[in-house]
């Protein structure tokens, strides 16, 4: 008995500590986004800041269109998972219940193109949209992520979970495919949809690559790419407490969805394997 | 007799052809949306990354046909060199590590214990945060001045470092952060494959006199294969690709050139250099690496992996 307290006690030091490192970024970005700029230097670094300067975020906002980050990162990542979903769906319904000569050909098809890393498709795919001028526009950061094997391979492992008979039951009644996807497999189909659209949501909100390639004016930047370019502009120098303040208005958004929503992100994860 | 019969037959067929054909119109109409993406968006450019490896271009003059120069111009690049050289040294390192440390912790969080989802609250949140943000609190943490990391090392007496500035200890630098970051993802992974062990295994195994030790080695271990092919797959295939927290962390390379990796070398070469052709070339080069790798594993560890 008490050979076993001890060892809980010692896992959860362990787990504690490690803990602890993942913590502590985030609560010094914290701390240090209230400081004013001599305090940030003070030696020994304390923790709490004599009186928090709140201020730091407006002053943020004001050096760089954060708000405008926000409105474009926005419209990018809604749209994109929208689509995502959408052809996903549709997709995903034919591969898992319609007949269809080549089918199982086009899904091998679909699902090489998990192997494809995105390296190999960027320079054509930026040359693609130079050429058609979509360059520095909303179509370059949405088209290209308007589907993706990913979801079509979640939604239909789950699809196929969905007995048949409902189907031959809605059919009789005289119910088109479409609708039925539309009123009976997607309010079924809630948890692998939700999976999706939060892998979709936080890929397209986090992407950075892609965005630094295809966008060059301020005004267009996204969430990421504007933190970048903040971070550089501050030239790793001094402002560390706009900069941690800047941090953490970029991050705050997914911090909240994913503490209202962790069990679809754990168990999604744990589910499918999919890399947020 | 037989005419009508086979004609009746011959009808059921057209109608039944008629039916298939009706099937396949619908089926290829619900396909068209992700396949219009799939073939605009990844096999057309895959297409002509091969072919743009065969030019010299800079988008502005005419392209002209350089055969496999690009390629041979590659090969005698010192650059490249490094870049193989310094993405190797981050995969080698990253890789072990996280796949340790991660492991460590789901096997300590499946003993039972109080305070499970709190634990895996905790080594996931940085799982799902833009890596730009927190590679900017971590240049905040390594600043050789001012920086945490050295104050509370100065504790144990060791320091101060110039982590990002010194070219020795850059890419450790970038290391230590990416497996922060990327820790949590591996811990829901093993987890999870941990979670799905049949108990009765253990009870099994427990009855017979088996000891924890060689329940570990005999049935955690290979129940949990596949789980482990699966992170190191993806680990693998995931950390060839690291980009961002090199490109925010050390702009430019990094000192002496000490971070340049290959996305990094690709990036340069097209967008600040304006050699798309050689660019495309790295990439195809990345790729087929890649492809190679993923091939390789299946082929020798997948024999390994132990599945229910």
């Amino acid at each position: 008995m008490r050979r076993t307290l001890v060892k809980k006690l010692i896992i959860h030091l362990v787990l504690l500590t490690l803990g602890a490192a993942m913590v502590l970024p985030f609560l010094w970005m914290v701390s240090t986004s209230l400081k004013g700029y001599h305090e940030v230097f003070r030696y020994p670094p304390r923790w709490i800041p004599d009186e928090p300067q709140w201020r730091n975020y407006l002053e943020v906002w004001k050096l760089a269109p954060f708000g405008r980050f926000y409105v474009n990162s926005t419209i990018v990542a809604v749209i994109t998972t929208a689509g995502q979903v959408l052809t996903g769906v549709l997709a995903a319904y034919a591969f898992a219940r319609m007949e269809f000569a080549g089918r199982d050909q086009i899904f091998m098809l679909f699902l090489a193109t998990l192997m494809v890393p995105t390296q190999v498709t960027l320079i054509p795919t930026y040359i693609v949209m130079s050429r058609m001028g979509w360059i520095d526009s909303y179509k370059s950061l949405i088209v290209p992520f308007l589907a993706t094997a990913f979801s079509v391979f979640l939604l239909r492992q789950f699809f196929l979970t969905i007995p048949k008979e409902l189907e031959e039951a809605s059919i009789m009644d005289g119910c088109s495919k479409l609708r039925f996807i539309f009123a009976v497999i997607m309010p079924l189909s809630k948890p692998a949809i939700s999976s999706v659209a939060l892998f979709g949501f936080l890929g397209s909100w986090n992407s950075y690559l892609w965005p630094l390639i295809v966008i060059n004016s301020n005004q267009m930047r996204t969430l990421p790419i504007g933190l970048r370019y903040f971070v550089s502009q501050q030239g790793g120098g001094s402002e560390w407490h706009y900069l941690m303040a800047a941090s953490l208005i970029v991050m705050l958004p997914v911090l909240i969805v994913f503490f209202l929503a962790q069990k679809q992100f754990i168990e999604g994860i744990a589910k499918s394997g999919i890399k947020g | 007799m037989q005419d009508a019969y086979t004609l009746e037959a011959k009808a059921k067929r057209r109608r039944a052809r008629k039916k298939a054909v009706q099937r396949a119109l619908v089926g290829y109409t619900f396909l068209t949306p992700a396949s219009a993406i799939m073939i605009f968006f990844i096999f057309i450019p895959v297409a002509m990354a091969f072919y743009l490896s065969l030019f010299e271009w800079d988008l502005i003059n005419p392209m002209r046909f350089v055969g496999l120069k690009n390629y041979a111009r590659i090969f005698k690049s010192q650059d490249f060199f490094i870049a193989v050289r310094n993405t190797f040294y981050f995969v080698g390192v990253q890789l072990p590590l996280d796949f340790c440390i991660s492991l460590g912790v789901a096997l300590l969080l499946n003993q039972k214990i109080r305070g499970l989802s709190f634990y895996r609250t905790v080594f996931f949140t940085p799982v799902v945060t833009a890596t730009v943000a927190v590679s900017a609190v971590w240049m905040w943490l390594y600043d050789p001045f001012d920086g945490l990391l050295n104050y509370l090392l100065s504790f144990v007496g060791l320091g101060p470092y110039r982590w990002l500035n010194d070219p020795k200890m850059a890419m450790l630098s970038v290391i230590i952060m990416s497996v922060w970051k990327g820790l949590g993802y591996n811990v829901v992974l093993f987890l999870a494959g941990l979670q799905n062990i049949d108990p009765s295994l253990y009870e099994a195994a427990a009855i017979d006199g088996a000891t924890p030790r060689q329940q570990f080695w005999y049935i955690t271990l290979p129940q949990l294969s596949p789980t482990m092919y699966f992170v190191l797959i993806m680990g693998v295939i995931n950390s060839f690709k690291v980009f961002t927290q090199i490109d925010v962390m050390t702009p430019g390379g990094g000192p002496l050139k000490s971070t340049l990796v290959i996305v990094y070398l690709i990036y340069q070469q097209a967008f600040n250099s304006f050699r798309f052709g050689e660019a495309s070339a790295l990439s195809v080069l990345l790729s087929l690496f890649i492809l190679l790798l993923t091939l390789l594993q299946r082929l020798f560890l997948e024999k390994r992996v132990h599945y229910n």
